[in-house]
């Protein structure tokens, strides 16, 4: 375990009580649990089902878009780790528009999860990959479950998962979770990048024009000097060039990580009426 | 990295304030464009389509039918109707043979207990005729109806059918001046309410939001299906020849669930243009594929998930509740239970609007949770009418063997066709239970709109079995 830990880049983020407070502040108890994984995708990926195959919960899982609305929690064993896994709302974009988005993007951005997966829906890559693409620009340990797998052998897709995972920079595992395939390899993949074994070298969009470069490149370098240990300065630069009131808030506060938002205070409740819905 | 202290983060919002200048409006599109077409590209090289496509594509010739302009709503109506049918039909052989088991084997053995131990009556009163009766008249009642019903929603939802029903009525929404998404929110409240309220955070806009929050109390939540369901069977099915009365009262229900979809409509275009006025955001609403459901599991997850869940929620209420009846009806103040003087207070009102003080009264004491509505009538008629030879008596929570006995004693009650109809129009249209007023209240953190999501549809309710009630004896001359 020892020489795998070295691999971990910047000390601070990767510092247990750090890491911990700020989990707690989303209403994430860490007691018992060495590492929290957060399951994020594209609403009616099949995220609910990973969720439950991974769990062995059988919350409902509905073939509607917009199911799950907060979060739900749970949790497993693999090997050596006791992972906690937080199955975020569906959503298209991080970029906050909405309650779910901001709860998901609040999640994975000050929560700093130990590994964020993406499912994605085989059938539908391409527009599954623009999640998949700003997850990166935030966080590094991201794992990609290509899910619903049999639904593209259906329809005669041939999806090449290895040029996937070196075009974007993290694992991918093809899995089809309702009929638990490939789980076994993306519980290994998780594990992987969770003790950092696997280290990840996310791709970074490409083409924002010269001209905008200059400006992202100069409130990036301010960033990095306000939080030299920051992961995602350059997505930071991004979203306050946008207009992102809650990011503009959070560096406001001095610190990035400090939610005052009580987002998931009644999550326990919320998903005790879930599971009631018809 | 020792420098970080020279740098505060004012000067890096005023940076970022700046530079927002430079970059120009469209900087966002700009942003998006580049992960779009990354996408594009990355998406382009890894998959590999087949060489031709397919001749015949399932998916989209169900979607024809069943979202056709035309076709799709009476193909939703029909389909519904299947739905409930099968639920009706099938749930009369298990509930008498529950009821069998619980009420006129168990109880009586119990009660022979008691006496055995030597019980004091009270006790006895509250323990076996209050809180065992309540429970076990809403399990035989509940459990058979919810453990056909909740396994078929669930399969025509996990098939993929219910965004199909969204995207039917999300023209209409529009129209109304409310989000799409709220067919969602809607389909979510049939379920459950509260549940209903909470999915409503899909829906971006406040004003869109709370338009769907107090709207969502008409979409007929499970705690009322069975309400419904009984009385469309004692009184409408009653109607017609035997054979026609499951059909018969399965469009009852049906024509229930309808208006209360077509109350949502109106309601949610006339908040539009009062107390929420606005624009209408546009969205796009994406259809699922069509999945074939795994049947055993969604039985299994249905029953265990939602059929006993709910049963469960109901039971803690209709304990209390069992409670709270007997007390009332054996509490006499000069002779007269407390229940008595409730009804009879309540009464006028109850005529005046086609139903009776003891269905206002069963209401009240129903206020945490609609699913033991007919238990409390139940109890409370016999208690008024002095019918004897049915039931246990005075404050007794009871089944009746046969609906002939049921519709007998609400008969003696003074009850009409007209109370039938109206109780199933006022069990749709009236204050939500307790839970979800909490929920509503958590979501909008406010008392103004959580009062109004309240007050509103009860307000409407007496209102419109008013109505109903003066046009009906207008008619007929009485009822």
């Amino acid at each position: 375990m020892t020489e795998e830990l070295t691999n971990t880049e910047a000390p601070c983020a990767t510092c247990p009580v750090h890491h911990a407070a700020n989990l707690k502040k989303l209403g994430v108890d860490m007691k018992d649990w060495d590492f929290v994984v957060a399951l994020a995708g594209n609403p009616n990926v099949g995220k609910s089902t990973v969720f439950n195959a991974l769990t062995g919960l059988r919350q409902h899982t509905g073939n509607w878009p917009g199911k799950t609305v907060s979060r739900a929690e749970g949790g497993f064993e693999f090997g050596e780790g006791r992972y906690k896994l937080v199955d975020l709302p569906g959503t298209y974009s991080l970029l906050a528009t909405s309650l779910d988005e901001e709860i998901a993007r609040d999640f994975i951005l000050f929560g700093q999860p130990d590994v964020t997966v993406v499912v994605v829906d085989a059938t539908r890559l391409e527009r599954n990959l623009n999640l998949v693409l700003q997850v990166l620009e935030i966080t590094d340990r991201v794992v990609v479950c290509l899910n619903l797998m049999d639904e593209a052998q259906r329809n005669g897709l041939k999806i090449d998962d290895r040029r996937l995972a070196r075009d974007l920079g993290v694992p991918v595992v093809p899995t089809t979770a309702r009929y638990n395939q490939g789980l076994e390899q993306l519980l290994q993949a998780i594990s992987d990048v969770g003790i950092g074994k696997t280290v990840c070298k996310p791709h970074k969009v490409q083409n924002v024009p010269p001209d905008l470069k200059l400006a992202v490149t100069q409130l990036e370098n301010q960033i990095q000097q306000l939080y030299p240990d920051l992961p995602n300065a350059r997505w930071v630069a991004l979203r306050l060039l946008d207009g992102d009131e809650r990011i503009a808030e959070s560096i406001r506060k001095g610190e990035l990580g400090d939610l005052t938002r009580g987002a998931s205070e009644e999550t326990s409740q919320s998903i005790d009426l879930r599971l009631e819905a018809a | 990295m020792n420098q970080s202290k020279q740098i505060t983060p004012k000067e890096v919002l005023a940076t970022a304030q700046s530079l927002r200048w430079e970059v120009g409006s469209d900087f966002h599109e700009i942003v998006m464009e580049s992960i779009y077409a990354d996408a594009a590209r990355i998406a382009d090289r890894v998959v590999t389509r087949p060489g031709e496509k397919p001749r015949f594509d399932l998916d989209r010739t169900i979607d024809r039918i069943v979202t056709h302009r035309f076709w799709g709503f009476p193909f939703m109506i029909l389909l519904f109707t299947l739905v409930f049918w099968i639920t009706i039909t099938g749930a009369n052989i298990p509930s008498q043979w529950l009821a069998n088991i619980l009420i006129e084997t168990l109880y009586p053995f119990l009660k022979d207990l008691a006496a055995t131990i030597g019980m004091p009556w009270w006790l006895e009163g509250v323990l076996i005729d209050g809180m065992y009766l309540a429970t076990a008249w809403v399990i035989s009642v509940m459990l058979p109806p919810m453990a056909i019903f909740f396994p078929l929603f669930t399969l025509l939802e996990d098939f993929g059918y219910l965004p199909r029903v969204g995207f039917n009525l999300d023209n209409v929404f529009k129209k109304a001046g409310a989000h799409g998404k709220q067919s969602l929110s809607m389909m979510m409240g049939f379920g459950c309410n509260a549940a209903g309220v909470i999915s409503t955070r899909i829906i971006d806009s406040p004003r869109e939001r709370l338009i769907a929050i107090i709207t969502n109390n008409f979409a007929l939540c499970n705690g009322r299906w069975p309400t419904q369901i009984l009385i469309a069977t004692l009184f409408i099915g009653g109607l017609v020849p035997a054979y026609w009365a499951g059909l018969v009262s399965a469009l009852a229900v049906v024509g229930i669930a309808v208006l209360g979809v077509l109350f949502t409509f109106l309601v949610s275009w006339g908040l539009s243009r009062s107390m929420l006025k606005g624009e209408v955001s546009t969205f796009s609403l994406e259809l699922p594929p069509y999945r074939p459901p795994r049947i055993w599991q969604t039985i299994y997850v249905s029953i265990i998930d939602r059929t006993i869940f709910v049963l469960w929620r109901a039971i803690v209420f209709a304990l209390p509740a069992g409670v709270v009846i007997w007390l009332i009806a054996n509490i006499t103040i000069n002779g007269i239970s407390i229940a008595e003087y409730l009804i009879n207070f309540f009464n006028p009102l109850g005529i005046l609007i086609g139903l009776n003080g003891v269905i206002l009264v069963a209401y009240i004491v129903a206020i945490p949770a609609n699913e033991i509505v007919i238990p409390t009538i139940l109890m409370l008629t016999v208690l008024v009418t002095g019918v004897s030879g049915v039931g246990e008596g005075a404050g007794v929570m009871f089944e009746l063997e046969s609906e002939d006995a049921l519709r007998s004693l609400f008969l003696a009650g003074g009850w009409t066709l007209l109370t039938a109809v109206n109780l199933m129009l006022f069990s749709l249209v009236h204050n939500p239970c307790s839970t979800t007023i909490y929920t509503i209240f958590k979501e909008t953190g406010s008392r103004k709109w959580t009062a109004i999501s309240t007050l509103l549809p009860l307000v409407m309710g007496f209102g419109l079995t008013f109505l109903v009630a003066q046009v009906w004896r207008l008619i007929f001359g009485s009822g």
